[in-house]
C-alpha cells in the first residue's frame, strides 16, 4: 500500500468518526462549538503521529502478550509530554486546548491504530496512518462542532452568522451531540453510496 | 530483527525498561519546563491583575498578603498608585462542577467588584467554561459594579439576580460563592489596612466565608 493511499485511507474509506466509529467520547464532548472540535483534533492528530511513528520502530522489541501495557505507556507519555511542553512554551494556546489534553489518553483511536496498523507496519507508513487519520478525526470534528455551534448559537468559529436568539440551545448540550452526529453520519453513508 | 517470544523474563524486562526510559524522559522534560511554566504562570498573573485593577503604578504580583479564612486561603494583590490604596486583586478558589475553579476579582477600596479573571479552572468546554465571560461587563450575567457586601451575589434561579450560565447552574454557584469569598477575605484585610475603628461597623454576615458544600 503507498503512502498516500494510507494517508487518504484515514480520511475518507475509514474516518475515524463517521466510519470505524472510534473515540465517540471526545467526539461527543468537546464538539459543542466549531474551534473547540478543532482544537481537539489537532491536539489528538500529534499525539497520534508521535505514537503511531514510536510504536512502529518499538515494535520487535515488545513481547506480543504485554504489547497493550507498553503502547499504553507511550501513548500517556506522549500526552503528558504534550501537556507541559505547551504550557511552558505556548500558553495561550494551552489556556484554549489544555482542558482536552488529558482527553486524549483514553482516545481509542490512538491505541486503535497502533494495534491495527502501527504495529505491524513500519515508521513512515505510521506516520501517514497517523497524518491520516489525524485529519480525519479533526475534519470531523470540527464539522461536527461547526453544525452544533451553528445551530445551538448562530456562529461560526465565534462569529455571528445569524441572530443569537434563534439558536436551539440544545444542539450544544448533549442530546443535540447525538442528533447532529446522527445525522452526519448518516449522510456520509449516502454519500458514499452514491 | 525477530520479535521478541512472550517468556516471562522478556516480559518483565521490556515492561521495566519501557517504564524507566518513559519516566525518565518525563523527569527530564518536566525540569525543563518548570521554570518556563512558572514564568509563563506568572506572566500570567500579572497580566490578569493588571486587567481586574486597573491603574496602579506598584508592582502587586510582588509581595500578596495571604490570609487564612475558615481553612482556605486568599491570596491578596494590592494595588497603589502613588502611595494610595486604589483596589486590589483577590484570588480564590471553590469547587466547580470539574473541580477546582479559581478566579481573580478585583475590588476597588469601597468594595465594588471592578472586573475579574478566571485563572484555572476544569469546566465542561463550551458549557461551565463560559464563565470565563460570562460575568463580564456588557455580558448576560454581569458583576462588574456590584457590592457583595451589600447584597452577595446569588444565581437567579436560587433566588438571587444574577443569571446563571446556561446548563451550568453548577459552574455559576462555584464561581459565585469564589467572588463572595473573595469579598469576604478582602473586606476583613481592606479594613484592617486603614482603620482599625470601622472593623466594628462592618456588618457580622460579610466577614463570613462559606464553606463549600
Amino acid at each position: 500500500m503507498n503512502n498516500f493511499k494510507v494517508l487518504m485511507n484515514g480520511i475518507v474509506k475509514e474516518n475515524p468518526t463517521f466510519v470505524l466509529l472510534l473515540g465517540m467520547c471526545p467526539t461527543l464532548g468537546t464538539t459543542s462549538s466549531a474551534i473547540n472540535g478543532m482544537g481537539m483534533g489537532l491536539a489528538t492528530m500529534f499525539v497520534l503521529i508521535c505514537s503511531n511513528v514510536v510504536i512502529s520502530l518499538i515494535k520487535n522489541l515488545v513481547p506480543d502478550m504485554v504489547r497493550i501495557p507498553i503502547f499504553v505507556v507511550v501513548i500517556a507519555s506522549f500526552v503528558t509530554l504534550l501537556q507541559m511542553l505547551m504550557q511552558a512554551y505556548v500558553p495561550a494556546l494551552y489556556a484554549t486546548l489544555g482542558l482536552f489534553i488529558p482527553l486524549i489518553v483514553v482516545n481509542c483511536i490512538l491505541l486503535g491504530r497502533a494495534e491495527a496498523f502501527a504495529a505491524k507496519n513500519n515508521p513512515l507508513s505510521s506516520f501517514f496512518d497517523g497524518l491520516g487519520m489525524g485529519l480525519g478525526f479533526t475534519i470531523a470534528l470540527t464539522l461536527l462542532g461547526g453544525v452544533r455551534e451553528f445551530l445551538g448559537t448562530g456562529k461560526i468559529f465565534n462569529l455571528a452568522v445569524m441572530p443569537e436568539e434563534y439558536g436551539m440551545l440544545i444542539f450544544v448540550l448533549a442530546p443535540g451531540a447525538f442528533i447532529v452526529l446522527g445525522y452526519l453520519i448518516a449522510i456520509v453513508n449516502r454519500l458514499k453510496k452514491a | 530483527m525477530k520479535k521478541l517470544e512472550s517468556s516471562l523474563k522478556n516480559m518483565a524486562l521490556a515492561l521495566t525498561g519501557f517504564s524507566v526510559v518513559a519516566g525518565a524522559l518525563l523527569g527530564w522534560v518536566n525540569d525543563v519546563t518548570a521554570e518556563p511554566i512558572a514564568q509563563a504562570n506568572a506572566k500570567t498573573l500579572s497580566d490578569a491583575i493588571a486587567v481586574v485593577v486597573p491603574g496602579f503604578d506598584n508592582n502587586p504580583a510582588e509581595a500578596p498578603e495571604v490570609i487564612e479564612v475558615n481553612g482556605a486561603s486568599y491570596k491578596i494583590y494590592k494595588a497603589t498608585k502613588g502611595g494610595k490604596f486604589v483596589g486590589a486583586a483577590v484570588e480564590s478558589s471553590s469547587n466547580g462542577f470539574g473541580g477546582a475553579l479559581t478566579v481573580l476579582v478585583g475590588f476597588d477600596p469601597e468594595g465594588n467588584i471592578i472586573d475579574y479573571s478566571l485563572l484555572s479552572h476544569a469546566e465542561t468546554p463550551g458549557l461551565g467554561s463560559k464563565a470565563a465571560d460570562w460575568f463580564k461587563k456588557g455580558a448576560k450575567g454581569d458583576i462588574t459594579g456590584k457590592n457583595p457586601g451589600e447584597q452577595p451575589l446569588v444565581v437567579s434561579k436560587d433566588g438571587g439576580q444574577i443569571d446563571a450560565i446556561t446548563a451550568s447552574t453548577i459552574t455559576t454557584r462555584a464561581f459565585l460563592l469564589a467572588v463572595n469569598n473573595a469579598y469576604a477575605a478582602y473586606k476583613n484585610q481592606n479594613v484592617d489596612s486603614t482603620t482599625g475603628a470601622t472593623q466594628q461597623a462592618a456588618p457580622a454576615d460579610s466577614t463570613q466565608v462559606e464553606t463549600n458544600n
